[in-house]
């Protein structure tokens, strides 16, 4: 049998395989190469960028929850200008894919933020953040309302024409409307999912356990949910989806990937081990061998119902 | 900073609730420094799911100890390893204390578990003198080994002075050049906020260790701020867990 091929094609967007690091998780990349061979895997989702930095929200800003975590970040990040001129110069060093996610408050700061960054060669794609739950402004006021979702995807799609992945959030009641909007705009692919909106309680002081109040649940414990969002999009809208929800190994992004998700994203697991994407990688590989499966890309969408 | 699997050596109940935790480490011992840390996978499955930081206690040889108390979940399962077995460490993390500035004598306050990065920062300041305060509740949660020159308070008065490490330290600082010392400090948060303001208000350079419940432990994450006094946000576990007591607001 020849080498395994595991490249995966989205739209014009060309992964030399399926493991993408998502956003959040591994900041500008340059901490997490420490651990990890950046260059081995299909590409890195960059933490949101702001058109303006962004403090984030007050501690606390984590808490643990069974097989799972809520944070309430607030999209911490250094903003347009600093992330070209500090944090760009490290990722055009890579050979990795590098996606850009944008975050916005406004629609024209999501078009400013696109506008600008479409000139930076490092990078391959945007992905357009509509559904952090952790901002007062924007974010999932815009992932919860279709027509925002559309009117963003048609604004920025005017400004470039790299790759654009929305990234979809999982509350709403049916997300497969929002991967439709993406498509009818323009957009190449839909990312699901975001984070699920959460909280948690300190039953002594009655009081949450992040300062928040509410935070994004993510981890092994939202994997059935996201598996069965991406399943529905599959099922539904004709558009490439990338896979994301407590994938923790390559037999979840095998599973993500049967149900439709044609490339995943490894987030909360990178900071348990900050190797785990290479290690998915080889995983990916050997069951492909095993299964002899020359073309990974023949796994998406595979299911048997 | 380096992920490494490292066996149990010992596990050891050293006094009421706190364990002192031995394990070989030959890569990671190698470069911790006093007042960095390690994350470490407490079990092998999804719960708990995050690591959990501790400070690196002491190192010896190849071996790192880790001095800590059982407070919840997973201080628990740790405390239920095995000579033996294999943890899943992540370290060194962090800043560690800056012992290069220029004093003649530490002075080293702990309230607590608090006393958990001490023993190395003894161990590698060689050519200073070094007076240690101690606090805790009482005698049953004192662990005072491969420490120097030590006054204890605590809250019972079963050992040292009835009361709080700041009013043992206080009584104690009176006789000693300000100039000439550097405090680095680790504990509870009012404790380290009270030595804050003491070492502020008497203009001596002093260090504090914080602690934060983390993720990641090595900036990723973004869940461990501290707000500065350029009202700015930094990160515990990357731009820490050491801090100039003027730098931040506790």
């Amino acid at each position: 049998m020849s080498e395994i091929d595991l490249t995966i094609t989205i739209g014009s967007l060309k992964l030399k395989n399926p493991v993408l690091l998502a956003s959040g998780t591994v900041g500008y990349g340059n901490e997490i190469s420490e651990f990890t061979d950046l260059n081995k895997i299909g590409g890195i989702v960059t933490k949101s960028i702001s058109l303006k930095p962004r403090k984030g929200n007050p501690p606390q800003r984590i808490v643990e929850t069974p097989s799972g975590m809520l944070n309430a970040i607030g999209l911490a990040n250094v903003g347009v200008e600093t992330f070209i001129k500090e944090k760009i110069p490290f990722l055009e060093k890579l050979n990795a894919t590098i996606i850009c996610n944008i975050a916005a408050s406004t629609l024209e700061e999501y078009i400013e933020c696109v506008r600008i960054l479409n000139n930076e060669n490092s990078i391959t794609a945007f992905e357009i953040n509509v559904s952090c739950p952790n901002v007062k402004d924007g974010g999932l006021i815009f992932g919860n309302d279709v027509l925002w979702v559309g009117k963003i995807t048609e604004s920025v799609r005017k400004e470039t024409s790299k790759p654009i992945i929305v990234k979809l959030s999982p509350n709403v009641p049916k997300i497969s409307e929002f991967a439709l909007v993406v498509k009818k705009e323009g957009g190449d692919a839909v990312s699901a999912i975001n984070t699920l909106v959460g909280t948690a309680f300190d039953i002594y002081t009655r009081k949450p356990k992040i300062k928040n109040v509410t935070g994004g649940l993510s981890g092994p414990a939202i994997k059935p949910i996201a598996l069965a969002k991406v399943l529905e999009i599959k099922r539904t809208v004709d558009i490439p989806i990338i896979g994301i929800g407590g994938i923790m190994n390559w037999k979840d992004a095998i599973e993500f990937m049967i149900v439709g998700a044609s490339a995943i994203q490894v987030g909360t697991a990178n900071f348990i081990n900050p190797n785990v994407s290479n290690e998915i990688v080889d995983g990916l590989k050997e069951y492909c061998k095993s299964q002899n499966i020359q073309n990974i890309s023949s796994l998406v969408g595979s299911y048997v119902i | 900073m380096i992920i490494e699997k490292c066996i149990v050596q010992s596990i050891e109940k050293v006094k009421s609730n706190i364990f002192l935790l031995k394990v070989l480490s030959p890569n990671i011992s190698t470069k911790g420094k006093a007042g960095q840390f390690c994350n470490i996978k407490v079990s092998e499955n999804d719960f708990p799911l995050l690591r959990r930081p501790f400070s690196i206690h002491y190192i010896e040889n190849e071996s790192i100890y880790f001095l800590f108390d059982v407070h919840g979940e997973g201080t628990n399962l740790l405390s239920q390893k095995k000579i033996g077995d294999i943890v899943d460490i992540i370290g060194p993390l962090g800043n560690g204390f800056n012992i290069n500035e220029d004093f003649e004598t530490a002075v080293l306050v702990a309230g607590g578990i608090g006393v958990a990065p001490f023993p190395l920062l003894t161990k590698s300041m060689v050519n200073k003198s070094i007076i240690t305060f101690y606090g805790a509740r009482n005698s049953e949660y004192i662990y005072d080994k491969n420490l120097l020159n030590i006054n204890y308070s605590t809250d019972d008065g079963s050992i040292g002075l009835k009361g709080n490490v700041i009013d043992l330290l206080k009584i104690n600082l009176k006789n000693l050049d300000k100039q000439k010392i550097k405090i680095f400090g680790c504990g509870p948060s009012p404790m380290l906020k009270a030595l804050q303001i003491f070492a502020n208000e008497n203009n001596i350079k002093c260090e504090l260790a914080l602690e934060s419940v983390m993720a990641c432990g090595f900036g990723i994450c973004q869940g461990c701020p501290i707000e500065t006094v350029d009202n700015n946000y930094k990160l515990i576990c990357k731009d820490g867990p050491v801090f100039d007591a003027k730098e931040i607001i506790l």
